[in-house]
C-alpha cells in the first residue's frame, strides 16, 4: 500500500460508512489506505469533525487523501476537519463531489492503480452530473 | 464594555437546551430533525467544560467555545456556529468596545457565509445574524431594537425558499416554515440582550 492515495468515507450513518468501506475493500483489498466514519458524537445519525479527523489519520498517505461524503453536513464537517489538520497536510486532502458509495469504489480503484490525488478526484467525479 | 462572558454563555446554553424540542420540530418540517438535539449536545459540552473555558481571557474563551461546538454538535451547525465563536475570538480584544463587537460580527458573518457557501436570503442563520450585525453597526441599536430585529428576521425566513442545506432538497416545500438555524440564532441573541440588560 503506502504510496497510493488514501480514501476516506464520511456518511451520516455508521452502517452506510462501514458498508461502503466493505465494498471498497472487496474491490481493492489492502492496496489503498482506507478510513471511514459515520454518526454524530453520540452515535446517532450525523457526522463528527473529531471522527473525520481520525479517519483521515487512519487513511493518511503522503500521496494525499480523497474524502467521499454523503449529505451537506458531512461536507461542511469534512471541510472543517481539513482546516484543523496540520498545515502541511491540508493541501493534500480533497473532498470529491460524487455519490458516496459509487464514488468511493471508483476513487479507490483509481488509487489502487497508483493514480494521483487529482486523478482519483476526477475519476470519482465522473459520476457526478456536470 | 467588558462583557461578562460566563453569564451570557450560560444563559445562551440554558435557552438553547430548553428550546431543543422546538428547534427539532422546526427542523423536522424542513430538515433532518436534529438541530435541537445537536445544539443541546454542543452547549452541554460547553457547560461541562465551563471551569476551563471561563478561566481563559475573552478571545481564548470564545475560541474554546467555538472549538467545542465544532467537535460536539455533530451537524453542519457545529462548524457554522463554531466558526462564529472562533472568528469572534480571533477578532475581539480582551476588553472590546461596541465598535470592536460590531466589526468582529461583520467578519464573523462573512466567515459563516464562506463556511456554509451561503448568502443572505438563503433561509439560514445568516438571515438573522446579518440583519442584527447591520443593526449593531447602525449606531441606533438598543437592547429592545436588537431583540426586535432578531425576531422579525427569524420570522422573515418563513416565506423564504431554502437554497442551502438539507431544506434545499424540498425546494418550494421549504416555504412556510421558519428556518431552525435562524430561530436558534434569535434565541442566542435574546439571551445576550437579556443578560446585558440585567433581565436574566
Amino acid at each position: 500500500m503506502s504510496g497510493n492515495v488514501g480514501i476516506v468515507i464520511v456518511s451520516h450513518s455508521p452502517d452506510v460508512a462501514k458498508g461502503a468501506a466493505d465494498m471498497v475493500r472487496q474491490m481493492v483489498g489492502d492496496e489503498v489506505p482506507l478510513g471511514y466514519c459515520g454518526g454524530d458524537p453520540d452515535g446517532g445519525l450525523g457526522t463528527s469533525v473529531e471522527m473525520i479527523m481520525a479517519a483521515i489519520e487512519t487513511a493518511w498517505s503522503d500521496a494525499g487523501v480523497a474524502i467521499l461524503v454523503d449529505l451537506g453536513g458531512a461536507e461542511t464537517n469534512s471541510e472543517m476537519a481539513i482546516e484543523l489538520m496540520p498545515e502541511e497536510r491540508r493541501s493534500r486532502i480533497v473532498i470529491c463531489n460524487a455519490p458516496v458509495v459509487e464514488g468511493a469504489v471508483m476513487a479507490a480503484t483509481e488509487a489502487s492503480g497508483g493514480g494521483s490525488l487529482a486523478d482519483v478526484k476526477r475519476t470519482a467525479e465522473e459520476l457526478s452530473p456536470q | 464594555m467588558s462583557p461578562p462572558l460566563q453569564p451570557i454563555i450560560e444563559a445562551m446554553a440554558a435557552r438553547v437546551i430548553a428550546a431543543a424540542e422546538e428547534l427539532t420540530a422546526l427542523d423536522s418540517a424542513i430538515g433532518d430533525a436534529d438541530h435541537g438535539l445537536n445544539m443541546k449536545r454542543g452547549f452541554e459540552a460547553v457547560l461541562a467544560d465551563g471551569a476551563n473555558i471561563f478561566a481563559k481571557p475573552l478571545p481564548d474563551a470564545l475560541k474554546a467555545i467555538g472549538m467545542t461546538l465544532v467537535m460536539k454538535v455533530g451537524g453542519a451547525s457545529g462548524p457554522l456556529y463554531g466558526t462564529l465563536f472562533m472568528t469572534l475570538g480571533k477578532e475581539l480584544p480582551n476588553e472590546p468596545t461596541m465598535a470592536d463587537v460590531s466589526r468582529a460580527c461583520n467578519i464573523a458573518v462573512d466567515a459563516i457565509k464562506a463556511r456554509g457557501k451561503a448568502d443572505f436570503n438563503n433561509k439560514t442563520m445568516l438571515d438573522v445574524l446579518g440583519p442584527v450585525t447591520s443593526h449593531l453597526g447602525s449606531g441606533a441599536a438598543n437592547f429592545d431594537s436588537i431583540r426586535t430585529v432578531a425576531q422579525e428576521s427569524a420570522e422573515g425566513t418563513i416565506p423564504m425558499k431554502a437554497i442551502r442545506g438539507r431544506a434545499s432538497f424540498l425546494g418550494e416545500r421549504s416555504i412556510g416554515h421558519m428556518d431552525p438555524g435562524a430561530r436558534s440564532s434569535q434565541i442566542m441573541i435574546d439571551a445576550i440582550c437579556d443578560v446585558l440588560e440585567g433581565k436574566a
